[in-house]
Parts: C-alpha cells; structure tokens; sequence
C-alpha cells in the first residue's frame, strides 16, 4: 500500500486516546503541521503493547510543528519548530 | 548520589524521585524476570549479560562517529542520509531501534533531543541517558520552552537561530552532530573526539571548546 502523505504535505494530528498504549502525545493532537519525512512503514505499537503481531503496520511520518502554534506563548519572532514522529493512521489531511 | 545529597538535590533536572524501595513497575520487572527465568525462556546469566552489555556502552562510541563526520565530508553525507548504515561502517551496532536519524547543528539550526513519552535515546551510541533526560522536569519543559532549557544548560542561542526540537516517540532515534569548534583544524580525529561531550549530542549544549594554546600559534594558511 502506498503512503497516504507525501513530504510538504498539510496534515492535522487527530485527538483520541484509544484504550491501551498508543504514542501520539496529548500535546500535538488536534495540531496542525507539515510532513517533513516519511520514514518507511514499521509495526502499529498499538497492537504490539498488547501482545499484537503490530500488522498491519502504518507509515510513520515526521511531522514539523511552528512552535509558535504549539504553545499560544511562544515569542512570535522566532522560527522554532517541533518534530515529532507520528503514525499515518493519527494524521488527515489538513 | 547518596540519601544525604537529597536535600540538595532538587535542582532543576533532578530525578523527580528518589525512593530507595521499588516502585510498582520495578516489582513487577522483578517478578516478570522471575517468570521467564522459571519457565526458561532466558537465564538469568543471559540477563545479567545484557545489562552489563548496556551499561558498558558510553558515548566515547558517539563521539567517534561525531568526529569522522566532522574530518570526512563524504562519511558525513552518508550520515545524514542513513545514519545505522553508516554508524555499522565503523563498526557500531546503532542498537534496537530500527531507524538512527543524524541532525546536524549548523550556525543557523540547532537542534535538541527529548522523548516526552518515555527516554528514547541511542543508547548503543551513548550509553544510558542521563537522569535529567528523563525526568518529568526536561521532558515537558524542553517542548515547550526550548531556548529557557538550553540556557539553563548554558547555551544561550541568538534569535535569529531556528531552534529545533526533536521529540523521539516512535521508532527513531536521533542523534545530533554538534558544530565543529573553531580553532580546530590542527587536530586529528582522536582529538576532536575529545571534544563531543554527550550532552552535545543531544543537543543541550554544543561541543567542547578546544584548549586554548598556551603562546603557541597555529600554523599560517599555506
């Protein structure tokens, strides 16, 4: 299966905290960002945590944030960023 | 440290505790060790192996990829574009994870280390992470307010610096190529190495500053 995002894409974190294990921190849910890398597919850690085979296993992005989005305090002169590693399924197109 | 330094203890990046009992999870460590031991699934030799095994590794093994990619321009290509390959090149493992991600410090970009969710850390590279790496203080406050953690380190970054925070959650692990200082041209691999500190590839602070001669000069450009 192909990726579903492509590097300069414009994608949103979706908000949820399913039961168990799952690695999108509260912070960057619901945050807006822009594909910087796809690294490659990799086991779903969601279903490894609870003993899973993690298939089938999801595309993982590193996503870039503007620090000033992130955190409303931020000082607005500066060009600071936050990048994060984030499974396809946790992102829509934004 | 020892229960008497506790009282001094609470600085900024100390562990946010310090009980000498087992918490919960160490228990349970212990008594799922136990199992797999009974059930002889490993021994309790081959565990012992490996955490000796982990606990040997220091960041002097860090340091000499740093250097490599500092004297070798084609390594360092290599190193940006796939960092576990090229690590294997000098013949370091790069660990468990499947991905080491390179991040090189430039004059313009700086860029830092943190897992907020647990402590991600190539610790086949560098060893154990830090205790303040892992506590509760760094891990949020470097997300959040990057430039106050660093100077808190000691390195205070001009403006005009893009700060880039790298918050390893998954499965990557970074590591970052610190500037090479100035003034450092005359020294050979070794040397340099000398100068990559831990922290410096985390990204907290940048490499050491070379000693400063004492009246001798560096030779003029030929």
């Amino acid at each position: 299966m192909a990726a579903k995002f492509q590097p300069g894409d414009r994608v949103r974190v979706r908000v949820g905290s399913p039961p168990g294990h799952f690695r999108t921190p509260a912070y960057i849910q619901g945050k807006s960002g822009v594909i910087e890398a796809l690294h490659g597919a990799f086991a779903n850690p969601e279903s490894l945590a609870l003993g899973g085979d993690g298939r089938p296993s999801q595309f993982l992005y590193q996503v870039r944030f503007e620090q000033t989005h992130l955190w409303p305090r931020y000082p607005n002169s500066l060009q600071d960023k936050l990048l994060i590693d984030i499974y396809e399924h946790w992102l829509e197109s934004a | 440290m020892d229960q008497h330094d506790q009282s001094h203890a609470h600085d900024r990046h100390a562990p946010i505790q310090g009980s000498t009992e087992d918490t919960y999870y160490e228990q349970r460590t212990w008594a799922i060790q136990a199992l797999l031991v009974e059930k002889g699934i490993v021994t309790a030799e081959e565990i012992r192996r490996q955490i000796e095994t982990v606990e040997a590794r220091t960041p002097a093994d860090g340091a000499k990829v740093i250097a490599r990619a500092w004297v070798d321009p084609a390594f360092k290509a290599r190193l940006l574009r796939d960092a576990k390959s090229a690590v294997a090149e000098l013949g370091y493992d790069s660990g468990e994870a499947p991905v080491l991600v390179a991040l090189e410090n430039t004059p313009k970009v700086h860029n830092v280390v943190v897992c907020t969710l647990c402590s991600c850390y190539p610790r086949a590279l560098l060893g154990l992470p830090p205790d303040w790496y892992k506590s509760l203080n760094y891990r949020s406050r470097v997300v959040v307010d990057p430039r106050s953690v660093l100077k808190e380190f000691g390195l205070e970054l001009e403006p005009d610096v893009e700060v880039r925070v790298y918050d390893s959650s998954a499965d990557m692990r970074y590591l970052v190529i610190p500037e090479r200082p100035a003034g450092t041209e005359h020294l050979s691999e070794a040397e340099l190495a000398d100068l990559v500190t831990r922290d410096s590839m985390i990204g907290v602070t940048n490499a050491r500053a070379p000693e400063p001669y004492s009246g001798r000069k560096a030779a003029a450009p030929a």
